[in-house]
């Protein structure tokens, strides 16, 4: 086993090194078989991970909550692996060769520091890790090398790396409050640190706790540190907006749940679960209120992902059991559907040029095949049955019904359905609205194309999606809703 | 545990209470030539600390540190800033949302605030005074203030770059064991932000914009 962690945590980095020297065509094929192998790979763990934790070294462990996690990542990087292969258009000539190298370099780079998030072994290799996916996905974002993609890059390296000193003066922090009981030079692993947490100086960890949720949660996208958010899912590749939404964000939160295993360790349950509602409540209500009025098809995916961050939050600081089951469900099942729904964006703005809402009319009729998809999947992101989402957030607001959070469950179910009209009602506008052939159109602003779908592999990446979130809705293997259940439980707090 | 002697700890409160005078020297520079010049010297002041406190306490790998930080933070960034500035040629003076004297009023207050909460939290270290700690905390909002109310790119990247340098004191104060690979990750984010930082002059430079970020603004809502 520990074998599997070895190659998960450096097959996407050679793949990364292969692709910036291979040709493009070569690139599309490793990348695909390195995102395919990755997820494979982190499957096959979870049978053994559901009874004891693997490790390799004294760097690399996973338990049930970093699997939820790395099965999350490995599943977007292979679909959108997929997904790229068909959405990268390269202008012949050494430029477009350039932009490709680059592009395909970039992205399994990213993907690399993703998996490798949730598998390191400690606060201090864990900030490192997130770190280089900011500096990686920076990078990204700047790619296309517009004024929008300038702009979008820069406030998002600010921000991020802002959000990054806060974060790593909270890893500063908590090493302090270790110090205070494992003397002055120590790792910090998460078993150490969760056994030692008990006896933490309260008033340390608390302000280590908060800077955390405030750093990460930058990260993270969480209201209101939200505001690069959805500039830099808009102006980047459509690729790398998926994994952004689907699996950067996730892996971040990820991060702010293992500051909060230990804060519930050294101050009970309280503190950290109201910090984490509120930020949670302030999130899904702004999202949901820009979702009313947003005009551009994938800025209002990112405010998509601003109200599920919040879900995640509000999840966890609900605190039952069923309730952490349900955050980790919908970490998997945002990420399949989110990924779906950028697919799709992209299929439209390839097929449309634009992704002005206003402009966009007869998706449905055009693209036969990702358009009602797109639609599945902005049904399945506003938790309509049968996809996972649903699951998930009915587990969520019956854990908090369960353990009396009953007016934050119902702030809770009244915002998700103000998201859901925000949601459906531009997408269903773009999509099913006849064109302008048909219809009459003031001014002929809105863009008319002939049928057909730009690419096969978009529609593949897509049906791989929806098949992954019926799944996740319908009917669960049992092996991982074992997981899901042991990850929930690691992260329940523990009698005091 | 015993503490260091009384001279050191001295010392090493000047020393960080210097990193906190460059930071809101950099608040009021009128130009950006200058301001750069003064994170180039708070980056050195920072470095002599880890130094200081390499040789005081025995702690080898931040000599390691002490190496990374000078070569990048004192040589490296402040001098392609600075050519990026030359190439730029636009007009070189900041903006400023506030008039200096309000300026320095915020950033007083918000210092003193960092200053106090952390000094109250009853922090103990060996390595340095934790007063330190409570000025590497002031450093940390100023820099913040110099973000927030400087409107122009080269400010929001020096704050940046400074904030960075708060950071480092910080850790230096009660996180000297920490590994080590963190503070040089951190490093390598300072020049990724310098690269995104070029992109982002050529594209503008490229219209004859100037570097305020008014310009920065298309992206909304």
């Amino acid at each position: 086993m520990a074998s599997i962690l070895i190659v998960i945590a450096t097959l996407p980095f050679a793949v990364a090194v292969a692709t910036y020297l291979l040709p493009v065509a070569l690139s599309k094929v490793i990348t695909v078989a390195s995102g395919v192998t990755v997820f494979g790979l982190s499957v096959a763990l979870v049978p053994t991970v559901v009874r004891t934790q693997v490790a390799a070294g004294s760097l690399l462990r996973s338990d049930a909550l970093s699997l939820v996690f790395l099965v999350a990542v490995g599943f977007l990087y292979g679909a959108t692996a997929i997904f790229a292969a068909g959405y990268l258009h390269l202008e012949p000539g050494p430029a477009g060769n350039r932009y490709g190298r680059r592009f395909y370099a970039g992205l399994n780079l990213f993907c690399w520091a993703m998996v490798v998030t949730p598998l390191v072994n400690g606060l201090a290799l864990l900030w490192v890790a997130i770190e280089i996916t900011t500096v990686i996905s920076a990078l990204l974002v700047a790619l296309d090398d517009t004024e929008g993609s300038t702009e979008a890059a820069w406030k998002y390296v600010l921000l991020a790396s802002l959000g990054l000193g806060i974060a790593l003066l909270a890893t500063i922090i908590m090493y302090y409050a270790g110090t205070t009981v494992f003397g002055s030079a120590y790792n910090l692993s998460y078993a150490k640190l969760l056994v030692g947490a008990r006896h933490f100086p309260p008033d340390v960890v608390r302000l280590a706790y908060v800077l955390a949720v405030l750093g990460f949660g930058t990260k993270m996208g969480l209201v209101p540190v939200h505001t690069w958010l959805p500039d830099a899912h808009s102006e980047a590749p459509t690729p790398v907006s998926a994994l952004l939404s689907g699996s950067l964000l996730a892996v971040s939160f990820y991060a702010i749940l293992r500051y909060f295993q230990i804060a519930e360790r050294t101050l009970g349950p309280t503190f950290p679960r109201d910090i984490l509602l509120v930020f949670g409540i302030a999130s899904l209500l702004l999202a949901a209120l820009y979702l009313l009025s947003q005009r551009d098809l994938k800025r209002l995916l990112a405010y998509s992902s601003v109200e599920h961050m919040g879900i995640l939050a509000i999840g966890t600081s609900f605190g039952a059991p069923v309730a952490m089951t349900g955050v980790l469900l919908h970490v998997l099942a945002h990420a399949a559907a989110k990924g779906t729904a950028f697919f799709g964006a992209g299929s439209v703005v390839r097929k449309f040029g634009t992704k002005d809402m206003t402009r966009l009319r007869g998706g449905i009729g055009a693209l036969p095949w990702s358009g009602p998809m797109l639609i599945a999947a902005i049904l399945a992101l506003s938790a309509l049955p049968p996809f996972g989402i649903f699951r998930s957030e009915f587990l969520i607001v019956s854990g908090g019904l369960s353990n009396s959070r009953d007016a934050a469950a119902a702030v809770f179910v009244v915002l998700v359905t103000v998201a859901f009209f925000g949601l459906s009602w531009f997408t269903t506008q773009t999509m099913l609205t006849p064109d302008a052939r048909s219809g009459p159109d003031s001014e002929g602003s809105t863009v008319v194309v002939e049928k057909g779908e730009p690419s096969i592999s978009i529609v593949v990446s897509m049906v791989v999606g929806l098949v992954a979130l019926t799944i996740l809705g319908v009917h669960i293997p049992s092996q991982l809703s074992q997981l899901l259940d042991h990850a929930a439980s690691e992260l329940a707090s523990p009698r005091r | 545990m015993t503490g260091a002697p009384s001279t050191y700890a001295g010392v090493a409160d000047v020393v960080a209470v210097l990193v906190l005078l460059t930071e809101f020297a950099m608040l009021r520079a009128p130009l950006l030539r200058s301001q750069v010049r003064l994170y180039a010297f708070q980056s050195f002041v920072v470095t002599v600390l880890a130094v200081v406190v390499a040789a005081t306490h025995h702690i080898p790998e931040l000599y390691v540190l002490a190496a990374f930080s000078l070569a990048l933070k004192v040589i490296l960034v402040p001098g392609l800033v600075l050519r990026l500035l030359r190439d730029a040629d636009t007009d070189l003076a900041g903006s400023s949302a506030l008039g200096v004297a309000s300026m320095i009023l915020i950033a007083i207050a918000v210092s003193a605030f960092g200053f106090f909460t952390v000094g109250s939290l009853q922090v103990h270290s060996n390595a340095l005074p934790t007063s330190a700690l409570a000025i590497a905390a002031a450093v940390v909002l100023v820099a913040f203030v110099l973000i927030i109310l400087r409107s122009d790119v080269v400010s929001q990247a020096i704050g940046f770059f400074s904030l960075e340098n708060g950071v480092s004191v910080a850790s230096l104060v009660v996180a000297s064991g920490l590994p080590l690979v963190v503070d040089v990750a951190f490093l390598f984010d300072l020049l990724v932000a310098v690269v995104v930082f070029g992109v982002i002059m050529r594209v503008h430079h490229g219209r004859g914009k100037t570097l305020s970020t008014e310009e920065l603004d298309r992206l909304r809502g």
